[in-house]
């Protein structure tokens, strides 16, 4: 290392902090079974990188970091993964003998591999630090924004039109064609409602019925059934149904479930009279 | 002599980082305070002006006037009970609700207050701190509050919640993208991404000559930049999940939303988050588009306006107008359907700010190749294509609703019909119709249904009380209605 470069009190423990953080997130989101705890794991690794990035004077970057990595692509990456359902779990059962122990090995010689290499190239670098780098006066985001769009600005374009190719791509394999007309739009639907003699909404099976299938239609006052509540494509069935009560004498009275009173109280709620239920 | 003075007050990026570490403690204490007693603030607030807008009183009983009303609701909530759902993933569940406060707590801290004044000896800018990138802190925040509402709605296992947060990451990730690309124009005449230095570069108006004329033009980018600042507003009130933008906890849709299934202390800090992002966005917008804490224009001829501690009453005031719009807003628009609201976002938002940025960053380098003063930019070129494109946009509009304008005259002439049927109507929907009923006025002549003309008052029951049968035999008509409807029936028939 460079002697001249020292690392700051903050910035070590800062570091010291940081890292064993950083690197459970990481084994976490290996272990976890859960893919969206996995994807938790992930964005707290990447929120430690972005503090990382900050504190060696590279705001910029570490605001991005966390802006797109965690704000956006971690947010679709969950998106799609709540949509998968909260209890699929990563299945234990190996499908491939020695799967498992295999895959350890080649990470860990993976691992191995990239580590030495970095390790054995940054040996003997000259650590001039970014203040050197970027030239006094500029901010840190001057000197990004200055080398962007002069000495990469071939691979910037080309980053670009790489996403909006992706972003197209994306949209047409999404795209369903419609012919014109071949819809009713809101405006349609709503106005041709409103011919009808019902512009209200269709009674729900299950009104005044006693059982909440689909295929259940609702029952009128009088006991026939509700032809405004048949549910399109669906035969309306006679389901189980509870037994309907008639009159007050199978209904019972609602003050006798509260257990009786002396006197005995009376049978007509309220005290109204010719309350005649069906 | 203003320029020099407030100079001498405007805080660099050099004064931050070098406070004492207690100046630092009471500047943390103090933004904790500021955002809490606001929250406080702008429930009772909102609850007040609402009630006025709506012709109510709203809450009166506790506290002088009714002002203590959400310290006691938050006293209230802690006291209740913390209701774990069976179904629930208990350690995302517990965090969710942290993961949403932390970071708009944290969002506040680049927010410039005030000048540098003197705490106690010491020489302090009112902010508690800034970097080279302090709007991107904001941002980052904003991204990482979305976190907590995605994970409370997915933690509850339940289904309502989920669809609410569902719809509030797909929200806040797009509104997030509009809300971005508005304030770039803004980085663009600033120079810099610095909150204190955007206040700086608002301080001094731009001296303009109008043939001769010369006077001071304001130096807000919310006048210099009107097309971002409408922008920002629209995409604020979609990020901070506001009315007209509450999808994600529509009550008449999804129950409560996200927070659904929380309750106690749990919801009150997503309560507390949601209502400081509301104080965050207000101030950033005050900070970026308002002058920030600069006194505005009447009273910032007076010389101690922008300096001292009086600049923490402008930056409140603008702060607590622009929680006015929020209300506002909540009291006045109903609810956008989904996919408009999406299709607003993506399809008319992130375009006028992409072309808009377009623009902004061609008059720069145009006015800068010239040797334009901003001034002279902004009235000799963006006034008239202001004009332009307002006229047209007024055009449009009215081309748009002629059809409705039209119908509004017929109507206010007194047509029974003011929407004339189509002859392109098509058939109506569905395949149960009933007949029309013989007597009444149809109610399908392509105008709105109309109850039956000719009702008439029923008999009361208590006159006539017979046995409820109907000419065929069955029973019709239930409990003690019966007897009027087969009077009615009867009186019809003779008719």
């Amino acid at each position: 290392m460079n002697p001249e470069v020292v690392l700051g009190t903050g910035e070590a423990v800062v570091f010291w902090v940081l890292a064993p953080v950083a690197l459970a997130g990481a084994l976490g989101m290996v272990f976890s079974r859960n893919a969206v705890h996995s994807a938790l794991w992930l964005v707290m690794t990447m929120l430690s990188l972005g503090v990382f990035y900050v504190v060696q004077e590279a705001p910029f970057l570490g605001a991005v970091q966390i802006i797109v990595y965690t704000g956006a692509i971690m947010i679709l990456f969950l998106f799609v993964l709540m949509l998968v359902g909260r209890d699929s779990s990563d299945s234990v059962v190996e499908t491939l003998r020695g799967q498992r122990v295999a895959a350890i090995v080649l990470g860990l010689g993976f691992a191995g591999l990239v580590g030495a290499g970095i390790a054995r190239a940054t040996q003997d670098l000259a650590v001039t630090g970014l203040a050197a780098v970027q030239n006094a006066g500029t901010s840190n985001i001057e000197a990004i924004a200055a080398l962007l769009f002069t000495r990469y600005l071939l691979a910037f374009e080309v980053t670009s039109a790489l996403l909006i190719t992706a972003a197209v791509g994306a949209m047409v394999l999404a795209h369903i064609e419609h012919e014109p007309g071949t819809r009713r739009t809101q405006k349609e639907l709503s106005r041709a409602r409103f011919l009808t003699d019902r512009p209200q909404t269709l009674p729900g099976p299950g009104v005044f019925a006693r059982g909440n299938s689909v295929a259940v239609p609702a029952l009128l006052p009088d006991g026939r059934l509700a032809e405004d509540s048949f549910a399109t494509g669906i035969e309306p069935q006679e389901a189980d149904q509870m037994p309907r009560p008639t009159g007050r004498g199978q209904l019972g009275s609602p003050d006798a479930a509260l257990g009786t009173l002396d006197p005995a109280p009376s049978d007509t709620p309220g005290g109204r009279e010719g309350g005649q239920h069906r | 002599m203003t320029v020099l003075a407030a100079a001498a007050d405007q805080p660099t990026l050099e004064d931050f980082g070098t406070d004492v570490w207690w100046i630092v403690l009471i500047k943390i204490v103090g933004v904790f305070g500021i955002l809490v007693l606001l929250t406080l603030f702008a429930i009772v607030f909102e609850r007040k002006v609402v009630a006025r807008m709506q012709q109510r009183i709203g809450p009166n009983r506790v506290g002088p006037r009714g002002y203590l009303q959400s310290l006691a609701d938050g006293l209230k909530l802690a006291f209740k009970e913390d209701i774990m759902p069976a179904l629930a993933d208990k350690p995302v569940y517990f965090l969710a609700p942290v993961i949403a406060t932390i970071p708009a707590f944290l969002a506040f801290s680049v927010i410039p207050l005030g000048p540098v004044v003197s705490i106690f000896g010491q020489q302090t800018p009112l902010q508690l701190t800034d970097a080279p990138i302090g709007v991107l802190v904001v941002l980052a925040c904003s991204a990482m509050g979305v976190y907590g509402i995605v994970l409370g709605g997915w933690a509850s296992g339940s289904t309502y919640p989920l669809l609410g947060s569902l719809r509030s990451a797909a929200q806040m990730v797009s509104y997030e993208i509009a809300m971005g690309l508005s304030i770039v124009a803004v980085f663009l005449y600033a120079g810099s991404m610095s909150t204190s230095e955007i206040v700086a570069a608002q301080a001094d108006g731009n001296p303009v000559s109008f043939f001769g004329l010369e006077f001071t033009g304001p130096g807000w980018f919310a006048v210099l930049l009107p097309v971002s600042f409408v922008i920002y507003v629209i995409a604020v009130v979609g990020e901070t999940n506001r009315a007209p933008f509450d999808l994600p906890e529509a009550e008449s849709e999804l129950v409560g939303g996200f927070h659904t299934e929380y309750s106690s202390l749990k919801f009150a800090l997503f309560f507390l988050a949601e209502y400081i992002n509301i104080v965050t966005v207000s101030a950033l917008a005050a900070t970026l588009f308002l002058g920030g804490w600069r006194a505005p224009w009447p009273i910032s001829i007076w010389d101690g306006a922008n300096s001292g501690w009086w600049p923490l009453l402008w930056f409140f005031l603008k702060v607590v107008v622009a929680l006015f719009v929020f209300v506002w807003l909540r009291g006045t628009l109903p609810r956008l359907r989904y996919d408009q609201f999406m299709r607003f976002g993506w399809k008319v938002l992130v375009p006028t700010a992409l072309v808009w940025i377009l623009a902004v960053a061609t008059m720069r380098t145009v006015a800068r190749e010239a040797d334009l003063s901003t001034g002279q930019v902004a009235l000799f070129v963006g006034v008239p294509i202001a004009l332009l494109v307002l006229g047209g946009l007024f055009l449009a509009g009215r081309a748009t609703n002629r059809a409705t304008r039209i119908a509004a005259t017929k109507a206010a002439a007194g047509s029974n019909h003011p929407t004339d049927a189509e002859p392109e109507v098509l058939p109506p929907s569905g395949p149960r119709r009933r007949p029309a009923r013989p007597t009444g006025p149809s109610r399908a002549e392509g105008g709105f249904p109309v109850p039956p003309m000719d009702l008439t008052v029923p008999p009361s029951p208590r006159l006539r009380r017979r046995e409820a049968v109907a000419p065929d035999g069955a029973v019709v008509g239930t409990g003690r209605r019966s007897t009027t409807t087969i009077e009615e029936d009867v009186d019809d028939r003779a008719r």
